[in-house]
């Protein structure tokens, strides 16, 4: 058994699985096992989360008016190719 | 013209042919398609709104420029219309509506090779090796901990909320994941950006929730290691 759960090279290749919830609950436990007692492997996983809140302020939902009239024109056309 | 909305887009996956895929088609989803099956105007515009971003966005990352990225998102409305008839609400109709945008970016690809599926590419990506964090970060077999950290992982100061979503920051994020190798790219983009589920994912891309996984994770490290670089470069900018 490894005191630590699982090493810390192990760790980083486990982080995304746990997040998705996906890991077994032996791995699960050795994950939060080495988590409870490894500073720097806290603060890896904090850093990934931290990449995730900002990948996802990179979103954007504007849409341009001056975009809908091609559009409008594109499907106008298409109507009436097809009746 | 002839608009081919077919290939991937198209066909059914067997696989699927009863789980209805990631929660299938809403009655919502149904009531526009039915719209636009009837030439309805406002149910175009809807979905024009809801997803003409998101289009944009996908395109973009597969074409380089935006006059392209526009006429590839004009094209795949023109593929929606020509395959809305066939449209049978198996998938959600904004996975069907990516596939067929995905499709047609790709033939257009300037990024990459055109004429590989998307799901042999993210096998290939997936297949690599690619430590999350290079093996020279870590304690070899020579010292006291193997395969614990060299030295301590530095931290991004002491507000490192703060300095994650710092437009400074962000710019340089939206830089590394342009860099990230395409399905990379792709998968991280749609997750983490635009928060698809991993389902949905799986059945835009049309790759196995494993491969999603791996691409998923190698995506995200790098983007951790490169805030990491931008973090610890700080003081060597103007």
């Amino acid at each position: 058994m490894n005191p630590w759960g699982v090493d810390c090279n192990e760790f980083v290749e486990m982080v995304t699985e746990y997040l998705e919830g996906t890991l077994g609950e032996d791995d699960r436990v050795r994950f939060e096992q080495h988590l409870t007692m490894c500073g720097s492997c806290r603060d890896y996983l904090e850093q990934i989360r931290l990449t995730l809140r900002a990948t996802g302020k990179l979103r954007t939902e504007d849409v341009p008016a001056e975009g809908m009239e091609p559009l409008l024109k594109v499907f106008r056309k298409w109507k009436q190719g097809r009746s | 013209m002839s608009v081919n909305t077919g290939g991937e887009a198209g066909t059914r996956d067997p696989r699927r042919a009863d789980s209805g895929g990631p929660g299938g088609t809403t009655a919502e989803e149904l009531a526009l398609v039915e719209g636009l099956r009837h030439g309805d105007e406002d149910a175009f515009l809807t979905l024009v709104r809801r997803y003409q971003a998101l289009l944009k966005r996908v395109a973009r990352m597969y074409v380089r420029t935006d006059a392209v990225a526009d006429e590839v998102v004009q094209e795949t409305w023109l593929g929606v219309f020509e395959g809305i008839e066939r449209f049978e609400g198996r998938a959600s109709l904004k996975t069907w509506v990516v596939r067929i945008l995905m499709n047609r970016a790709r033939s257009r690809g300037e990024r990459e090779s055109r004429m590989v599926p998307f799901s042999a590419l993210a096998a290939e990506e997936a297949g690599r090796s690619d430590p999350a964090v290079p093996a020279e970060r870590f304690q070899d077999a020579a010292r006291n901990y193997p395969g614990h950290w060299s030295v301590p992982l530095p931290r991004w100061g002491d507000e490192p909320e703060k300095w994650v979503i710092s437009l400074e920051t962000l710019e340089y994020l939206r830089g590394a994941i342009e860099q990230l190798p395409s399905a990379q790219r792709t998968v991280v983009t749609l997750r983490d950006e635009q928060e698809w589920t991993a389902e949905e994912v799986c059945e835009a891309l049309g790759i196995t929730e494993a491969n999603q996984r791996v691409l998923l994770h190698r995506g995200r490290s790098k983007l951790r290691k490169a805030l990491e670089a931008r973090y610890e470069a700080r003081g060597a900018r103007p």
